[in-house]
């Protein structure tokens, strides 16, 4: 015996309240009113265009100065690296961890494991899809620390302004990091988790009807 | 009868595993809904706590410093102005976005939607103001922020003195606070209470 998706049986769950309506009797969710969807429409079309360009925006956003501080000794640039370099070296080992970790591991490995997904998921590749969907799930959940250094820069932007000894300012970096973030949040919400088992679905009926 | 949200299953309600309070998917291991007594009450004085704690953060300085006997302090809506300033308002808007706008966003709608439900009556323009919840919650994130205020104590340290404002205790009491709402707020109880109550 195999499990029934809700899809085969011609319901379909409400997006927005969340109950199960017949699509044959209303395209409506009788509840709320919002339109029915066996699965987020144009789901992996969208994923890819928004992780497409947040790929294209990871270099520069790592490459490019976050922010430019201006002194008695010169101007300095730092990029994401050398603030966590300076964390490093003045001794905030935890800090500088945890930095690197929110700014430059989680922000590649969510854009590498949604990739791995996208493909997994349009190439039917066999195989567990309980760990897909476990790493699906822990990509919503890490992707918004990423957006630790924005609040960085935004502080002592703010603060190292208004007087003499130094002056402070955003770098084009933190504009493309911030992009990065929002659009690989954007990705993974386009991206419909539905899909990593609707094939096992079809390969156990495959298998039954043989 | 129920489906997964994450991976579709077709589910009879009565016999899904609980596990703490909450009911997950056999499969997929997905959350479902929450099992808890008078959970919107509870919901509702969390609510009201956070947007206290939201407005009070956002009156006071989050960092102070002390430089060559000069006071500098900063507003979180203070260090948005400044990155609009300095040519950063996509970047000043996200600032705003996710630690003032989405957080009010969803603390208001839940207050719009739970206040008149508590009495057994049905709020006006309950799926615009519920979809307006859905919509905001993901882009909240005051628990980050708060490492990101922490971060850069830890960098003005070498700079000056570092004097954290009243607003950071704020925003770390916000912070938990919204936690333990999320792990309460369930979805399904809403709109059950808004199926029971009168038009
Ligand atoms: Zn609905
Ligand atoms: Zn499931």
């Amino acid at each position: 015996m195999s499990a029934m998706s809700a899809r085969e049986q011609g319901f379909a769950l409400c997006e927005v309240c969340g109950r199960l309506g017949k699509v044959a009797e209303s395209e409506r969710c009788l509840r709320c009113g919002a339109r029915l969807h066996y699965r987020r429409p144009s789901s992996l079309e969208r994923s890819w265009a928004l992780l497409i360009a947040a790929y294209a925006l990871y270099l520069p956003a790592n490459l490019l100065p976050v922010m430019e501080t201006q002194s008695l000794f010169g101007v300095q640039s730092d990029t994401i690296m050398s603030g966590v370099a300076f964390l490093w070296h003045s001794g905030s080992w935890v800090l500088a961890l945890i930095v690197f970790s929110a700014s430059i591991v989680v922000p590649l490995l969510k854009l590498l494991s949604l990739t791995v997904l996208l493909i997994s998921v349009q190439r039917r590749r066999p195989g567990p899809r309980l760990p897909r969907a476990r790493l699906y799930r822990l990509l919503e959940l890490i992707g918004r620390w990423s957006m630790l250094d924005v609040y960085v820069v935004a502080i002592l932007v703010a603060l190292v302004q208004a007087q003499s000894l130094a002056t402070m300012a955003p770098g084009p970096g933190v504009l493309a990091f911030a992009a990065v973030v929002v659009l690989s949040m954007l990705a993974t919400m386009a991206f419909d988790p539905r899909l990593i088992w609707d094939r096992v679905q079809n390969e156990e009926i495959r298998r039954e009807s043989n | 009868m129920t489906a997964c949200h994450e991976c579709d299953l077709l589910l009879r309600e009565l016999t899904l595993p609980i596990t703490a309070g909450a009911v997950s998917c056999p499969r997929c291991g997905a959350v479902l809904y929450r099992v808890s007594h008078d959970a919107l009450e509870r919901t509702l004085a969390l609510t009201c706590a956070a947007l206290v704690l939201l407005l009070v953060g956002n009156l006071f300085p989050i960092v102070g410093l002390n430089i060559q006997g000069h006071h500098v302090e900063t507003t979180v809506l203070g260090a948005a102005r400044q990155l609009w300033r300095d040519d950063m308002p996509l970047v000043a808007l996200v600032l705003l976005a996710t630690t003032v706008l989405m957080p009010l966003i969803e603390l208001c709608a839940l207050a719009w939607l739970l206040l008149p439900l508590r009495s057994g009556r049905r709020p006006p323009g309950f799926v615009i103001i519920f979809r307006a919840l859905q919509l905001a919650h993901p882009w909240a994130m005051v628990e980050v922020f708060i490492l990101g205020v922490l971060v850069s104590l830890v960098k003005l340290s070498h700079l000056a003195d570092v004097l954290p404002g009243p607003a950071i205790w704020c925003f770390g009491a916000l912070m938990l606070v919204l936690t333990v709402l999320s792990s309460l707020l369930d979805h399904r109880a809403l709109w059950q209470a808004w199926e029971a109550a009168q038009e």
